[in-house]
This record gives structure tokens, sequence and C-alpha cells, in this order.
């Protein structure tokens, strides 16, 4: 009998068992999670909606004849080549991200400045690549309601073509490519700020880089949405 | 709050240098392999007609899940994470599958009423 109350009494050490944080991360970086995890969910709520007109239109635009141009450059016959420009740019400016991140951890705040600056560069460049994809695509008459007048070329060849999922296509391609942009947008922002913070030194101050792991979350999350974008959008 | 920071900081310490600047890079060079992997599909095999596209679509899903694996894992740092935290982000990602199966039904339906 009292051996069986001692072992009860036993004070346990597991993650669960109380007194100390069961997930060992900070307030702030695991509300960055819950909130990512939230955004994940309007994403997908968006991306699911795509893809549901998608599956019940007989006929759907094809992705390799509308995106077929490179914005100044080339006008015809380069499928995808620009988006995959701007899938390599955020990729990358994700490396550089998690670079900054690590050096983070060894305190070393000029490399934490240059690889932040780095990920802020390729953010502009992803932006003002979408602007320019934008543009093109607003000067063949593609616009939230509004489509070409002639849709013989985004069709697959002996495909009918259809007015009503141009018109799906047009939306959903401006909203989500929208919403997903707005997102590099505050991102870029967000950064600007954590590296004014970095050259200030609040960070050494203060004795830890957390802040920049939180952002990098954030920024990386952007890249992740991105990849289901370019799948959703591009290819299939 | 400073010190607080640097604690749990200091308590991660060891599991963070398993994200060392060689792992960063030969994350990137897979991310980088399974985008030119998708590119080569899309632009080669399926117009010369060596896949038919029914097969295609499945192929970009799968490896798009595993991009989005190896940026949640590594560069978000899921994996070192503790497990509870690990379970509290993946879980809840069972009510997008739920939403997936709901509309891709919803939308059989849909065809017949067009």
């Amino acid at each position: 009998m009292s051996a069986q109350v001692s072992s009860i009494d036993e004070l346990k050490t597991t993650p669960w068992a109380g007194g100390k944080s069961p997930f060992n991360v900070e307030y702030g970086k695991m509300m960055m999670w819950f909130f990512l995890l939230s955004d994940a969910f309007t994403f997908s709520s968006l991306l699911i909606a795509y893809g549901a007109l998608r599956f019940s239109s007989s006929t759907w635009p094809a992705a390799d004849l509308i995106f077929q141009s490179v914005p100044g450059m080339i006008d015809h016959g380069a499928p995808l080549v620009f988006v995959g420009l701007m899938t390599f740019i955020l990729i990358m400016s994700s490396v550089t991200m998690v670079l900054a991140v690590e050096a983070g951890h060894r305190m070393a705040k000029k490399e934490v400045v240059g690889w932040m600056i780095a990920t802020i560069i390729g953010g502009f460049m992803f932006l003002g690549c979408q602007a320019l994809e934008w543009t093109h695509l607003h000067h063949e008459g593609f616009w939230w309601g509004s489509i070409p007048h002639e849709l013989g070329e985004y069709f697959r060849h002996g495909e009918a073509t259809s007015v009503t999922s141009t018109h799906q296509f047009a939306n959903l391609f401006f909203t989500i490519t929208g919403f997903h942009g707005f997102h590099v947008f505050s991102g870029v922002v967000i950064n600007i700020i954590i590296t004014i913070n970095v050259l200030a030194g609040t960070y050494e101050k203060r004795g830890s880089y957390l802040m920049v792991e939180k952002v990098g979350l954030y920024w990386h999350f952007v890249d992740l949405v991105w990849v289901f974008v370019f799948t959703f959008f591009y290819l299939v | 709050m400073s010190s607080e920071n640097a604690e749990l900081h200091h308590d991660e310490h060891g599991e963070h240098e398993s994200m060392s600047r060689g792992k960063i890079w030969k994350v990137f060079a897979i991310l980088l392999g399974i985008t030119v992997i998708e590119f080569i599909i899309a632009l080669w095999l399926v117009p010369k007609g060596h896949i038919p596209l029914h097969w295609a679509n499945p192929i970009y899903i799968v490896l798009t899940l595993f991009k989005a694996f190896y940026i949640v894992a590594y560069f978000m740092h899921l994996k070192f994470e503790r497990i509870g935290l690990m379970i509290s982000i993946i879980v809840p990602i069972l009510f997008i599958i739920g939403l997936i199966l709901v509309l891709t039904n919803e939308s059989h339906y849909w065809t017949e009423l067009r």
C-alpha cells in the first residue's frame, strides 16, 4: 500500500507533467504558427473553390496557352518561363531568409542584415514580376469580370471555348494571386521593419534574434503558398 | 522578457544546430530539383506525349506535397520542434482534406446542373 502511494507521489518529468512549457516555444512564435495555420485555411478555401469550379466545367483555358510570354522580351511561345523565374526568385529568397535565421543563432549581426536585405530584394523582384505579369494579362483583356473577345487561342486544340469558364478563370486568378501578392507585400514590409530593428541593435540587446525567426516563418509560409498556387494555376 | 527569450533560445540551441548552412543549401537543391522535374514534365514529357495529361496532374500534386514537406519541416523548422507543437499544427490540416473531399463531390453535382 505504501509503495503504491509513493509511486503516485513521484514527480513526473514528462513535457505535459506541468511546471514547464510543453511546446518549448516562445509565445510570439507559437502565435505566429497558429496565425499561419488560419491563413493556410483561407488560402486552401480559395484554392479548393477554384478546384471545384474547374472540375465542374467541361472546358477550361489551358495554362500553357495563357501564360506564354516573358513581358518585355518574348511575346509568344515561351510557356511557363516567366513563372519559372518567379518561382526561382521566391525559393531563393526563402533560402536567404533561413540563412538570416541561421546567422541570428550565431548572433552575427552583420550577416543577419546582409541576408535580410537579400530577402527583401527577392521579395521586391517577385512583386515586380507579378506586376509585369498582371499588366500583360490586363493588356490582353483579362481582369476581374472581363475577358478578351477572341478566346480560341486560350483553349486546347479541338476543345470548345467557354465564356463562363474563362470568366471564372480570370476572377480566380486575379483574386488568388492578388491575395498571395498582398501577403508577399506585407512580408516585405515586415522584413524591412525587422531589418531596421536589427540595424538599431534591438535584438542584440535582447540577447536573441527570435523576431527574425518569427518573420522567417511568415516568409516561408508565403513561399509555401506560392508552391501550391504555382502547381494549381500554372501546371495542372 | 529578454531573459525569458534568451533562455528559450538557449534550450533549443542544440536542436538548432541541425539546420547548418550545408543543410540549408541541400534543401534548396531538393526544392529546385523538384521544380525542374515539374518543368520537364510540363514542357517536354506531356507535349511530346511521353506521359498522358491525366497522369501528369497526380504527379504534380505529389511533387508539390514533397516541396511543402521540405519547406515546413526544414525551412520552417517544424521537424525539430516538440511533438506537441507538431501535432497541433499538422492535425488541423485534416479539415482541409475534408473540405477537398466535400467540394470535389459537390462539383460533380454542379456538372449535372450546368
